[in-house]
């Protein structure tokens, strides 16, 4: 059977093995790219697998592997995955492969660094997403830093220091209080174990400040306002590939890290601190919104907007303790973490095709300010067509995935309070706003100078890459069903754990 | 008897058509692009005629799932067909008015080089439109409104290059998107009060919600009936184009002249009326709902059709007319006459189709000149056209015996019956309209076919009458323009629509109407007596004379009157308010918001400001750490004393 493999393990060593490959080959080896596309595809293949022998009926983890790594300190190699983990494996796997096809012609220099230090990645951050051990979680969660990190530094823009520095700062001032809070729980149930830290009795006081800690830790990564600042710059300055991975996954441990933490370890204090998270998801979308409308960099304004749309995420995630409170079922509280969950994963791809529809126009034009298109779709036609396509996307269209989750989380934050969903759904026309109004003056209208005037449409590898991308948000917007029946279980589960009182 | 694949193969084979001539436009060719678009509405309309048939005639209704979209606890979200009388009315009015308008475009759009392009959108629309209609839940129905808006989008900005045209199609989005985001707000109040989004399991739970009250302003109770139908009607005040959100549709204009007519005029605008009209059964517990429906219905109807006397070009004057016209049906709405509106929407999609196709008519025979002072004498060149559009003018104004005059006469009735707040203030609104539709639409026929020729004429090229694509279908347009209101017996004053709109008894106007009808010929003979048939001949009048007999005045008027003529002009200040205000005002927020909440505050002072203190700290701690060994002695006796000190002593 599927579920006796140790599939985990192979979808975190085989990347990071078949990276180290890669790397040793160097780059004069014409295999390079083959053999990361090959490593990146067999990942997908594996991750594939571990949907196909997923059991949605249980909230328990799956594909369980456990062997002592460090006895003396009672730290396990403990893997498993539950429903929120598995789509967000998917998705990693998924946008790997994409950036190895998008790396393929345009990095020419130190090509097998760069492909290594994203499949070193993906193989860290499904780590991150399977790991339940909480040291073996801590030592991913920082070990992925660092590739992403270099391929910042390395093959990043002319402010590329700044952005680096900035972005490693703010996540590991983050990550400090993650492994306090780790340690003290750690000394509280006597195990490293995740599931165990979940079972911790613990007080009032005890739970706001590991709340605090976890808070601090997620919200720089998610990011949530006003811990945000990072994302813009590292977006500016990364190449396509590593904006790809920023935007679809990076920001998704953000997210990832509240509901596995935060939620079940300190559900009396999420409680408590409801409010605050959800005013700050609040001024994600209303504030960040406004701001996205007043950039005339490509990639800061979609960076804004990624920032508007996670807002979503963590409006999802709090807003359950004030549905409890108003209504008897709790369908509105499913339909709010699962509205969450389902935007992350949305976000996921269309961020990505967002940042890929970029890179293609930064590869021709090598500027990203917005003055500088204009009448793309004269000599781009089936470029704008994808980028028209995105953009509605982005805009939260029906039909697409990005309706989803917004769908989702308008209709729950109504059962919260009015004024949630009211400020929520704002993003309906500040992101139609933002998004329309680019597409607007980069695509459409006449052709504005001669370097539009030479572009040349997308070949067949971008074609591959943006269809692709194009046929997942379609098909989760008509039909979301197959993810979200993966979500019922564990997002049953984590709200059992959440209205259970510790105290 | 009707099934799932019948209903499948209508909403799909427009689509599939809009796939083919969409991504295989290079495969097939432009022939096969039309053919394959064509093909695909022709079989929607055909079976929908059919459909219509099993309801109508065999009384049969359906209401199945298609699939679940998603389940999220008790809750399920579903894809599923809900069709009934209303339904039905729709999706052959849809399809049939999408056929034409299909045909038409051979013709129309024969020299563009986005030829299946835009075969390809007009056939999505038809899609989108079929699933709006077709829905049974208010997801399904979202998602249709949002599709068509979307297809509206792409087809103002047709011709992509014209900097008007993608001004425009972005104002309409936008603007239907503060339509849209009451509406889905209004969405969210019906499941977290109802638990399902199921029509017919939210409208049986109609009455016990029009019970309960909630918290909007601290301190304020509000009927949740209420809230939730103004939330509903906003959205529709976005989609059919009422005042204040009516600003995006003359600017839709941008498009080409198929669209105006499809879209903008026939279909996608009265999405808001039909949504209104199958919210009956929730609308019907909200006076305070209906009355704002009915006011801002009657401010649309009559405020919309000044606009109309002023303009020039020849498809603005038509959109300002489809302005009031869709004032009129908000205000049958408002006055709990939903057959009447809805009888009025179908009437006039015909009409107002066959007068957009029309004028586009017009506009390629004078080679794409839209000014209607440059037109005139046009009757002789095209005479299909000057007596389609005579038809499709004379059904506009409500020429008794056309099927306007059945559909526009019941609403005036209805409001004059209806005891709702604002009634009165409505009666006359639409009362005075009358004159007005007659005065503008008749303005706009003299001028284009009559009186002096003021065209220019070009190598000797007289105006001639279009291709047959062209014409015919507005001899089919014209055809139910002037029969359709046969049917007002059945669907105002009879059955028809029974089991799809709801109508509470008190407010049951047309049915008090209905017992002093007695057939069609007494329904004529009675409005030749009435008040609006004088009103519009009166109109007709005035319009012979100022723009035939004495073309002279009009421009006097203008020059005594200019503060009237300035405030008409700015269309009331609307599109300098929207863009000084909205656009501009959220432009500069968000600038503040970007240099001084995230540059100044956050990067500057809290995370720039932090590492300059940390350098500052280090410069200082640096000149601690001098390496001589002196220096560390001494601080280490001293830290020995202190201690000593301290805990010793």
């Amino acid at each position: 059977m599927i579920a006796d493999l140790p599939l985990l393990s192979l979808v975190i060593w085989l990347p990071i093995l078949g990276g180290l490959t890669v790397l040793i080959n160097g780059d004069n080896n014409i295999w390079v790219r083959p053999l990361a596309l090959l490593v990146s595809l067999l990942t997908l293949v594996a991750t594939l697998a571990l949907y196909v022998g997923f059991d949605i009926s249980t909230h328990q983890m799956q594909f369980v592997e456990q062997a002592t790594w460090i006895a003396s300190y009672n730290i396990n190699y403990h893997l498993g995955i539950d429903g929120f983990a598995l789509p967000l494996i998917i998705l990693t796997a998924f946008s790997t492969v994409i950036v190895v096809v998008a790396g393929w012609e345009v990095i020419q220099y130190r090509i097998s660094q760069y492909m290594a230090a994203f499949l070193i990645m993906e193989g860290l951050m499904i780590a991150v997403f399977t790991a339940l051990d909480a040291i073996l979680f801590y030592v991913f969660f920082e070990a992925m830093l660092i590739p992403l990190f270099l391929v910042i530094g390395i093959w990043g823009g002319p402010n590329r220091v700044y952005a680096t520095l900035k972005f490693f700062l703010y996540t590991f001032f983050g990550s400090v209080f993650l492994l306090l809070a780790l340690l003290y729980l750690n000394h509280v149930v006597g195990s490293f174990s995740i599931l165990a830290y979940q079972q911790a009795a613990l007080t009032m006081q005890e739970q706001i400040w590991l709340f605090c800690a976890f808070l601090i830790a997620f919200a720089v990564k998610v990011p949530m306002w006003p811990v945000h600042t990072w994302l813009p710059d590292a977006h500016v300055e990364a190449p396509t590939g590593g904006s790809v991975i920023l935007a679809a996954i990076t920001l998704k441990i953000g997210g990832y890290g509240l509901l596995r933490f935060a939620l079940p370890i300190a559900p009396d204090a999420s409680m408590y601190l409801d409010g605050l998270v959800i005013s700050l998801s609040l001024i994600a979308v209303v504030y960040i919104g406004f701001v996205a409308l007043a950039q005339t960099d490509l990639k800061k304004l979609i960076a804004y907007s990624s920032i508007a749309h996670m807002g979503f995420v963590t409006l999802g995630l709090f807003i359950v303790f004030r549905i409890f409170a108003n209504s008897a079922t709790g369908s509105g509280a499913i339909l709010a973490v699962e509205g969450a969950v389902i935007q992350m994963i949305s976000h996921g791809f269309i961020a990505a095709a967002m940042f890929l529809s970029v890179g293609v126009l930064y590869d021709r034009m090598h500027t990203r300010e917005i003055g500088d298109y204009g009448g793309v779709i004269n000599t781009m036609p089936m470029f704008a067509g994808f980028a028209v396509f995105f953009a509605m996307a982005n805009a939260g269209l029906p039909g697409t995935s990005g309706f989803v989750g917004e769908f989702m989380v308008i209709l729950a934050a109504f059962q919260a309070n009015f004024w949630f969903a009211f400020l929520a759904a704002t993003t309906l026309i500040l992101g139609a706003a933002y998004t329309l109004w680019m597409i607007k003056r980069v695509i459409f209208g006449e052709v504005t100078n001669d370097n539009v005037a030479a572009l040349t449409d997308i070949n067949r590898r971008e074609f591959a890459m943006l269809a692709s991308l194009a046929g997942i948000v379609l098909v989760i917007g008509v039909w979301p069903a197959p993810i979200i029946d993966v979500l019922h279980a564990s997002v049953e589960h984590l709200l059992t754990q959440v209205s259970q009182s510790k105290l | 008897m009707m099934n799932q694949s019948i209903l499948l193969v209508i909403v799909l084979a427009p689509l599939l058509g809009s796939i083919i001539a969409g991504l295989f436009a290079k495969q097939v060719g432009r022939v096969g692009a039309h053919r394959a678009a064509i093909a695909g509405v022709s079989i929607a309309f055909t079976v929908s005629l059919w459909v219509f048939k099993l309801v109508v005639v065999d009384g049969e209704t359906y209401n199945q799932q298609v699939y679940q979209w998603l389940q999220a606890g008790s809750l399920s979200l579903e894809i599923g067909f809900l069709i009934d009388s209303l339904t039905a009315m729709m999706m052959v009015v849809v399809t049939f008015v999408s056929l034409m308008v299909h045909i038409y475009t051979i013709g129309y759009m024969h020299d563009d080089e986005g030829y299946a392009r835009f075969f390809s959108y007009i056939s999505l629309f038809t899609f989108s439109m079929l699933m709006l209609v077709m829905a049974n839940n208010f997801m399904q129905l979202f998602f249709g409104w949002e599709a068509v808006g979307l297809v509206s989008y792409l087809l103002i900005g047709f011709w992509y290059k014209k900097p008007t045209a993608i001004y425009a199609n972005l104002k309409a989005f936008l603007v239907n998107r503060v339509g849209d985001f009451g509406f889905l707000l209004g969405i969210a109040a019906v499941l977290m009060y109802a638990g399902s989004l199921d029509y017919v399991q939210v409208f049986a739970q109609a009455p016990s919600i029009a019970e309960q009250t909630m918290v909007v302003f601290s301190g304020t109770q509000w009927s949740v009936m209420s809230v939730i139908c103004i939330l509903l009607f906003i959205g529709a005040m976005g989609k059919s184009a009422q005042v204040p959100l009516h600003v995006w549709l003359p600017d839709s204009m941008e498009g080409p002249t198929p669209i105006s007519a499809l879209i903008h005029a026939a279909t996608m605008v009265t999405a808001g009326i039909f949504m209104v009209a199958r919210m009956s059964p929730l609308f019907e517990f909200s006076e305070t709902a209906l009355s704002v429906v009915l006011v801002i219905g009657a401010i649309t109807a009559l405020f919309m059709g000044f606009l109309g006397l002023i303009q020039n070009d020849i498809k603005r004057v038509i959109a300002y007319s489809t302005l009031s016209q869709l004032g009129y049906m908000t205000v049958a709405l408002g006055a709990s006459a939903y057959a009447a509106g809805i009888f009025h929407l179908m009437t006039h999609a015909f009409f107002k189709a066959l007068l957009f196709l029309a004028a586009g008519a017009v506009i390629i025979a004078l080679h794409h000149e839209q000014d209607i002072r440059k037109m005139g004498g046009l009757k002789n060149y095209l005479p299909i056209t000057y007596w389609t559009s005579l038809v499709g003018s004379l059904a506009l104004i409500g020429f008794p015996g056309m099927s306007g005059f059945f559909s526009k006469d019941s609403i005036i009735e209805a409001v004059h019956a209806s005891t709702i707040a604002g009634s009165d203030f409505a009666y006359y609104a639409v009362l005075s309209g009358v004159f007005i539709t007659a005065l503008y639409s008749f303005r706009l026929f003299f001028l284009v076919f009559h009186g002096q020729e003021r065209f220019e004429v070009s190598d000797g090229h007289v105006p001639h009458e279009p291709a047959a694509v062209i014409t015919a279908p507005l001899i089919l347009l014209a055809i139910p323009s002037v029969v359709a209101g046969l049917f007002v017996g059945n669907m105002v004053f009879g059955d028809f629509f029974d089991g799809a709109i709801f109508v509470l008894a008190e407010h049951d106007v047309l049915a008090h109407h209905a017992e002093s009808y007695h057939g069609l010929i007494a329904f004529i003979l009675h409005g030749l007596m009435a008040p609006p048939f004088w009103l519009a001949i009166s109109g007709v009048a005035t319009a012979y004379f100022l723009y035939i007999k004495r073309p002279d005045i009009p421009a006097k008027l203008q020059q005594r009157f200019l503060w009237i003529y300035q405030i008409l002009d700015n269309k009331y200040g609307f599109d300098n308010f929207n863009d000084k205000v909205f656009a501009g005002g959220s432009r500069l927020i968000g600038r503040i918001f970007w240099r001084l909440g995230d540059q100044v505050l956050i990067d500057g002072a809290m995370v720039n400001g932090t590492a300059k203190t940390v350098g500052l700290v280090a410069k200082v701690a640096r000149k601690i750490q001098s390496g001589y060994l002196y220096h560390y002695a001494f601080a280490m006796i001293l830290g020995v004393w202190l201690l000593l000190t301290l805990f010793v002593a």
